[in-house]
């Protein structure tokens, strides 16, 4: 019964897919190919900030609804060092550096008093994200700004088969993404720390027993994840543009992509990604009017049927 | 005692909300017996003056505070009523009530007349309004069935998601709903000789409907079904496991919700006089929230508390900073109240309350007794 309704769902999701690919295929291949590169690549952005706000709530079962504004916060930053040094690796880890350590700042002066009230500490990220956006909107202004690629990554690529040519810059994101969650993998399953974590995740009380520094740990975690939005802000201040709004547009990516995924799963935040950039980038091509509805009919389809995600687990 | 007589205790004896804690541990000692028929007259002395001067307030404020403080707090409270019903009394976030309140606005000018492109049958403004609130009714009861299949956290994404998808269709579509311009130019009727626009009449319909939408609220929260709805905000599976359908009563909380939604919604389309993509975007649906977390969850009125404060600093942040910094002043209420207190300006008056009675010799349990909206549960998996 199980296997018959696993087939059966496949064929349902699959079938469509595949004729899409089969028929887009034939009727512009070059149209597809590229989509499907910035889908990626659109997804590997989304991944970036989306693992951090992950991992937050992974351990700490605490929604940070202003990782938007974590991610606004260092992509201004990193604009701006970029600016002032002309290095993009600089502008790398002063957006992240940024990001991380408000995100400290939240966990010590605010979470940190309110532990297991989730609903409380949802409210007052929300708050925070209203507060820094305008915040920031004062600081900067709502002109847009947007960070020119480093050197080394400006201009296309060419050569390529099927699209001839595409931006090295955004090519480069799929590696960079891949990297990112490569790294997140080994130092989640590796390392002590990354042990420590998920040790925090599966029993707090009882990691806390054994002699760890739990609020160590939280902090660390909750700076890594802070930090994973600055970063994504730094490369979404090249891929995308800086201006206010960004912040809940990425904040709503990061909640989707995480909610398809499964949160608190490194790998679910990964297929969310790939479902939510796909879906958007195919959609903006092939169906520009609707493309945004469809996305939340993803969304909703999986909440319905799968309603803690795709690779989520009970909390 | 048996599951009988426990479904028969709880039946009929509803604790008055907002009570203290004494009486409620009297009214639950007394025999199920006396329960029936004989409840005390739950009206004071200040529930008289508090009606006293909202019937009066249009005969001494000007017009700017008659229609844009109180008409407009009244409208946004009866949205953010939907929500402190659903929130405080069902556990239930949702993000789509402002969704569920435009969408009746919308409906009202597609049905009734609007002066814009786009659809609009132009049919008598009572079927318009009737056909409005059924069709958001309808929807809040389709948003209703998908969210309670989460919990918590997964409850305001979702519909935050979903209002977030409605905001994304009114913007993207022109055939029906206009597009970014939305609908312009929807009026309340001129009815017996009276323009309902007017600051004072318009008023009086405001607080008409928002005393009904705050008595039902009231009222449904002692009827078996709201005590019903309590106990599985508390803890569904054991509400499950004394036989209640717990889906059923979550979803009938939104269709409820609904309902108080989408008359706020057509206020406050009304107030507007149009209604647009940008009012059920994601600043409104946050908005609403921070009305009903303002005010507090713990009691319907804290719904119209906030919105009274929403309004207030909405409309003179201008005073005291910037008028492009309202997002800034109303960020920091909300921080403060939502850092300092655990029930918003409801959980401020509690803990002055109950320190006042400490100090009249009251029991100081008082203060330990008061609920939050914030308890930790222990979040078992739903028994669905």
């Amino acid at each position: 019964m199980t296997r018959f309704w696993a087939w059966f769902r496949a064929l349902v999701i699959g079938v469509p897919i595949l004729a899409f690919t089969v028929w887009a295929l034939q009727d512009n291949s070059r149209l597809f190919v590229v989509t499907l590169l910035n889908g990626l690549t659109l997804a590997s952005l989304y991944f970036i900030v989306a693992s951090g706000f992950t991992l937050v709530f992974g351990l700490m079962r605490n929604v940070n609804l202003a990782h938007g504004s974590l991610y606004l916060l260092g992509g201004y930053l990193g604009f701006f060092t970029a600016q002032f040094t002309g290095s993009w690796l600089l502008a790398l880890a002063a957006g992240f550096a940024a990001a991380a350590l408000v995100g400290l700042a939240m966990q010590v002066s605010i979470f940190r008093f309110m532990p297991g009230q989730d609903l409380r500490q949802t409210l007052v990220t929300i708050g925070l994200s209203i507060v820094i956006a305008d915040l920031l909107m004062w600081a900067i202004g709502a002109q847009v700004h947007q960070l020119s690629p480093p050197a080394w990554l400006d201009g296309p690529l060419r050569g390529l088969p099927v699209i001839r040519a595409y931006s090295t810059y955004r090519l480069s994101l799929l590696p960079i993404g891949v990297l990112i969650g490569v790294a997140l993998w080994l130092f989640l399953n590796r390392t002590r720390a990354g042990m420590m974590i998920r040790a925090g995740v599966d029993d707090r009380a009882m990691l806390a027993a054994a002699g760890v520094n739990v609020n160590l740990v939280f902090a660390t975690t909750f700076a890594i994840g802070a930090g994973l939005a600055g970063l994504g802000g730094v490369i979404g201040a090249v891929e995308l543009s800086m201006v206010p709004g960004e912040d809940t547009r990425l904040l709503l990516a990061s909640l989707v992509v995480v909610i398809v995924g499964g949160m608190g799963s490194v790998a679910g935040a990964a297929i969310g990604a790939a479902i939510l950039g796909l879906a958007e980038t195919y959609g903006l091509a092939y169906a520009p009017t609707y493309s945004v509805v469809f996305t939340f009919g993803i969304l909703v389809l999986v909440l319905a049927f799968r309603p803690r995600g795709i690779l989520g687990r009970p909390a | 005692m048996s599951a009988a007589d426990w479904r028969r205790a709880m039946n009929l004896q509803p604790r008055p909300l907002g009570a203290r804690p004494g009486q409620a541990a009297a009214a639950v000692a007394r025999p199920p017996r006396a329960g029936r028929g004989r409840v005390t007259n739950p009206v004071r002395l200040h529930h008289v003056v508090v009606l006293a001067f909202l019937v009066a307030y249009p005969w001494f404020a000007t017009p700017f505070f008659t229609y844009q403080i109180g008409a407009q707090a009244l409208a946004l409270g009866l949205i953010a009523l939907s929500l402190t019903f659903l929130a405080g009394s069902g556990g239930m976030i949702s993000l789509a009530q402002m969704t569920v309140a435009g969408l009746a606005g919308y409906m009202v000018a597609i049905f009734g007349a609007a002066a814009t492109d786009g659809a609009t049958l132009g049919w008598p403004w009572w079927l318009a309004v009737l056909l409005g609130i059924a069709v958001a009714v309808v929807a809040a009861t389709g948003i209703g069935w998908l969210s309670v299949r989460t919990e918590g956290i997964y409850t305001i994404m979702i519909t935050l998601a979903i209002g977030v998808a409605f905001y994304y269709m009114a913007l993207q579509n022109y055939a029906v709903f206009n597009g970014f311009q939305g609908k312009q130019k929807v009026f309340p009727p001129t009815l017996a000789g009276i323009y309902w626009r007017d600051p004072t009449p318009f008023y009086y319909l405001a607080l008409a409907c928002a005393l009904a939408g705050y008595l039902l609220v009231v009222y449904l929260l002692r009827t078996p079904f709201g005590i019903a709805l309590q106990g599985i905000r508390d803890n569904p599976r054991r509400m499950h496991a004394l036989g209640f359908n717990v889906t059923a009563h979550r979803v009938a909380a939104y269709a409820v919700a609904g309902l108080l939604a989408a008359v706020g919604g057509v206020l406050f389309t009304w107030y507007n006089g149009l209604v647009t993509p940008g009012s059920v975007g994601t600043g409104w649906l946050i908005n609403i929230l921070v009305i009903a977390v303002l005010g507090g969850l713990r009691h319907p009125v804290g719904a119209f508390l906030g919105a009274i404060v929403f309004v207030l600093v909405q409309n003179f942040a201008i005073d005291v900073i910037d008028r492009e910094r309202f997002n800034l002043v109303i960020g920091v209420v909300f921080l403060v109240i939502v850092l300092f207190s655990r029930d918003g300006l409801l959980g401020w008056w509690a803990a002055l309350s109950a320190r006042m009675s400490t100090h009249r010799g009251g029991s100081p349990w008082t203060a330990a007794r008061t609920r939050s909206y914030a308890r930790s549960s222990p979040s078992p998996s739903s028994p669905s």
